[in-house]
């Protein structure tokens, strides 16, 4: 049975038809509320976690990253495809809050505040691994340029130099885009205050916002030039991260395909991490009107999308290896797929290409446990992807007498788990102290919201 | 509140509708200073409030640009200039290889620009003293309601006429928004400078504690706590307890070679002066001279020195027993020194002792010279086209 659908019309952002007091009543509850006991719960073992990164990475500090289980020839392995799988996940962040909002996706309102925040807080994490990589952390300060004793500047020229621009750019582009959006709210949270401390501090990061026309249009116009900024930039931030491997002469890693196969999946990986936390959140928060079934289902399908890009990606290093005529190359496909690490090999395959194509079917796309399942599918998929590209491609490299078996200590795993709990604390902390959707963003796009010409009346 | 200044006269909409209405409205009776406060943007009120758009992507535009030029100079400046590098057989200005940074740079600096042209020039924040802020209007208007002032400034402004105004065009809630009490504070009270004082002292005591006391702790000190030998403690290893190990018998290390006539005291025989007194050599003679040899024998090697009466003078380098040095001797004396002249060995070079020595010549000649110099001198003038003397 074909049904006849008209697409020419818009479905409501916002389920209902609350009033924009209930919406700010509903968004900003988490905040003024004494946190309940699940969130203590929840938080107390995210800082477990938290308190796991600590110890494990003190240790790394004072015996030396000896404890890891890198060796050559694998010299890059956990914290390197941690540092790839955290930048991925901040992606989408970007993507929705610059690139949807080009693109007039008024979809994109109700969860682009979370997205940004994810973002932020995927970076810090990512930002941590090539730091403690080096293993003397305080020598992260030369890969500033600045003149000094030496006389010795960065090179410009390796991709690595590219790499520590690209991702403080994008961090400190993130964090101002995050916090133009969040100066309205902070009037709004300043004026529904009676606290006098919590007043004075959202006094303090609203700058006096007053809400006066005469700005909203300075502020439409300066959103729409960060956007048109971040998009170009967070499309860079990951080709130069791939550019960290291409640029090597490694067989398995020189190749051209990788920026945008890195870019496809950043972004996979990103909305499927939205996704795992909005369920949660929508739930936790009774926000279910505002982060409807609809925006999971969009997000679904882009998860589909960028999924099977990464599958013709897969598909694609495959042909190259054959196609290059280089017996190095044949070798490392053959030894990714059928070598030491094809168990690795398998999972990603299984859960990044076979498991998003479920979402071809509109029930399971609407389904919120078939999509949880299929998101975290998606996430552990693209953490294997970056351990494929980099345990894989090293373990067995040009001289068969350094081939070498690469075995995580309880170290690696250690800091993996504990780079979970910095996350997820820096989520639970920021869904208790900020608005989770953007207050400002969200009244404009209910129903009746702008004028139609007609004398409407909305709060009536 | 008579003495109060009025700021403005406010009233509340309830739809977006009714205060695009009112705002027109406004504006058609000639308003100059008002201003209109919503909680989100509310569609076509730009064109009403000011058609002019905002300019602030021209501070993008310019800094972007800017910054864009300045970092590939500066990475050309410091890659090719500063500490010219081959890295990787490229040139020392591969301009692809420079895009990336110049891109990331570029978007890191029109971002914060742009922001901060915003916040500081177009919005004129932080501003958290301003009239409206904590008003029952501004907690409206934040949330729920759509909001119209008409402030005092305007030149047709008139208390009763405005609320009148504003009330005909359906407004509600009106409200005067008085100016609020400046509150001035002043430099030299004392729990400011007791602040000062604390800051002051805590940053002192934080920088002297981690700069002079914390970096010498346990793990910081791990520079001085290294696993080696040094050169004058007892070696547990060695069968000759020395740390510092001696070369191989019958071998020199590289630059080690010794000279060869330490403590002989007369080596006229063994050297010639390898160097010819070229201009080159004469100007680093000139400058090693007057570095090393002067503070004693003095700038023209006549014994007229700076140290005169503090020191045990050098003798002056024009005696005849000195003019009839050979150039090893002199070398000689340089290098191992004589009475109280210390030796130089470790501090002027080989090429830049035959040089001195040479300069030295000079000088000896300049003092003494022969009739046939002064014929030189005067053809080179002539050459040169100074003749006047």
């Amino acid at each position: 049975m074909i049904v006849a659908k008209d697409y020419s019309i818009e479905l409501d952002v916002i389920e209902g038809n609350p009033t924009l007091k209930a919406l700010d009543d509903v968004i900003i509850k988490p905040i003024d509320e004494r946190p309940s006991k699940k969130f203590n719960i929840v938080l107390s073992i995210t800082v477990t976690l938290l308190l796991i990164l600590a110890v494990c990475v003190g240790f790394t500090f004072y015996f030396g990253i000896g404890l890891w289980g890198n060796n050559q020839p694998v010299a890059w392995a956990f914290d390197i495809t941690n540092f790839v799988f955290w930048v991925g996940i901040g992606h989408a962040g970007t993507l929705i809050s610059a690139i949807l909002y080009l693109l007039r996706q008024q979809w994109r309102n109700g969860i682009a505040r979370f997205a940004e925040a994810m973002t932020i807080f995927a970076v810090i994490c990512a930002g941590m691994f090539p730091i403690i990589h080096m293993g003397r952390p305080w020598l992260a300060g030369y890969l500033i340029p600045y003149p000094n004793s030496h006389l010795i500047w960065p090179n410009f020229i390796s991709p690595l130099v590219w790499d520590v621009f690209a991702v403080s750019t994008y961090l400190t582009v993130s964090l101002v885009f995050w916090y133009v959006g969040l100066i309205p709210d902070f009037a709004t949270l300043r004026d529904r205050s009676t606290n006098k401390i919590k007043k004075t501090i959202y006094s303090i990061f609203s700058l006096g916002w007053r809400s006066s026309n005469r700005h909203w249009k300075h502020y439409e116009k300066v959103y729409m030039i960060l956007a048109g900024l971040a998009t170009p930039l967070v499309l860079s931030v990951h080709t130069v991260v791939s550019w960290d491997f291409a640029a090597a002469v490694i067989p398995g890693w020189h190749s051209t395909i990788f920026p945008p196969y890195f870019v496809a999946g950043a972004i996979f990986s990103g909305f499927a991490m939205v996704s795992t936390v909005l369920i949660f959140v929508r739930t936790v928060f009774n926000m279910e009107h505002i982060i409807t079934i609809d925006h999971i289902e969009k997000m679904n399908k882009i998860i589909l999308l960028t999924g099977s890009m990464v599958g013709y990606a897969y598909v694609i290093e495959w042909f190259m290896s054959w196609y290059s005529g280089t017996p190095f190359e044949l070798f490392t496909a053959m030894n990714r797929a059928f070598g030491p690490y094809a168990w690795a090999y398998w999972i990603m395959v299984s859960c990044n290409v076979f498991s998003p194509q479920l979402f071809w079917f509109k029930k399971i796309r609407r389904s919120i446990p078939i999509t949880l399942l299929i998101v975290i599918l998606v996430n552990v998929g693209m953490w294997f992807e970056r351990f494929v590209i980099i345990v894989s491609s090293l373990n067995r490299d040009f001289l068969p007498s350094s081939w070498h078996y690469y075995k995580p200590t309880i170290f690696d795993f250690g800091i993996l788990l504990g780079s979970f709990g910095l996350f997820f604390t820096l989520i639970l902390l920021f869904a208790k102290t900020l608005p989770v959707v953007s207050l400002a963003e969200i009244k404009s796009v209910v129903k009746g919201a702008q004028p139609d010409h007609r004398g409407g009346n909305h709060n009536a | 509140m008579p003495d109060k200044k009025l700021f403005g006269i406010t009233a509340l909409f309830d739809s977006p509708d009714s205060i695009l209405n009112a705002a027109k409205k406004i504006k058609e009776a000639g308003y100059k200073n008002y201003d209109i406060n919503t909680p989100y943007p509310i569609h076509g009120m730009d064109d009403i409030i000011s058609a002019k758009p905002s300019k602030l992507s021209y501070i993008t535009l310019f800094i972007g640009f800017s910054v864009a030029a300045f970092i590939l100079s500066f990475m050309w400046w410091t890659l090719a200039i500063n500490y010219p590098l081959v890295i990787g057989g490229k040139p020392y200005f591969p301009l692809p290889a420079f895009v990336p940074i110049t891109f990331e740079f570029t978007v890191l600096l029109g971002v914060l620009s742009t922001v901060f042209g915003m916040i500081a020039i177009a919005f004129n924040l932080p501003y958290n003293s301003h009239p409206l802020l904590d008003t029952e209007y501004m907690r409206n208007v934040t949330s729920d309601k759509y909001g119209a002032i008409i402030e005092a400034e305007d030149p047709q402004f008139d208390e009763k006429k405005v609320k009148d105004y504003l009330m005909s065009l359906g407004g509600n809630s009106i409200e005067s928004i008085y100016q609020p009490e400046e509150i001035k504070f002043k430099v030299f009270e004392p729990k400011f400078l007791i602040f000062l004082t604390i800051v002051a002292v805590l940053s002192a005591a934080t920088t002297y504690i981690s700069i002079d006391k914390l970096m010498y702790i346990t793990p910081f000190d791990f520079m001085l706590n290294q696993k080696k030998g040094s050169a004058q403690a007892e070696s547990s290893f060695f069968t000759d307890k020395y740390e510092m190990r001696q070369p191989p018998v019958g071998t020199v290390a590289r630059g080690f070679l010794l000279y060869e006539f330490i403590r002989v005291a007369d080596t006229n025989q063994f050297y010639g002066n390898p160097l010819l007194p070229t201009k080159k050599v004469l100007v680093l003679g000139q400058s090693k001279f007057l570095t090393f040899c002067s503070p004693c024998h003095g700038d023209y090697a006549d014994d007229n020195s700076r140290l005169m009466a503090q020191f045990p003078p050098g003798p002056t380098l024009h005696s005849a027993r000195v003019i009839s040095f050979t150039d090893g001797k002199i070398y000689n004396i340089i290098t191992n020194g004589q009475n109280v002249m210390p030796s130089y060995d470790s501090q002027i070079t080989r090429e830049e002792r035959w040089s001195i020595i040479n300069y030295i010549r000079v000088l000896q000649r300049a003092q003494n010279p022969k009739p046939s110099d002064f014929t030189t001198i005067k053809e080179f003038k002539k050459e040169s086209g100074n003749v006047q003397n």
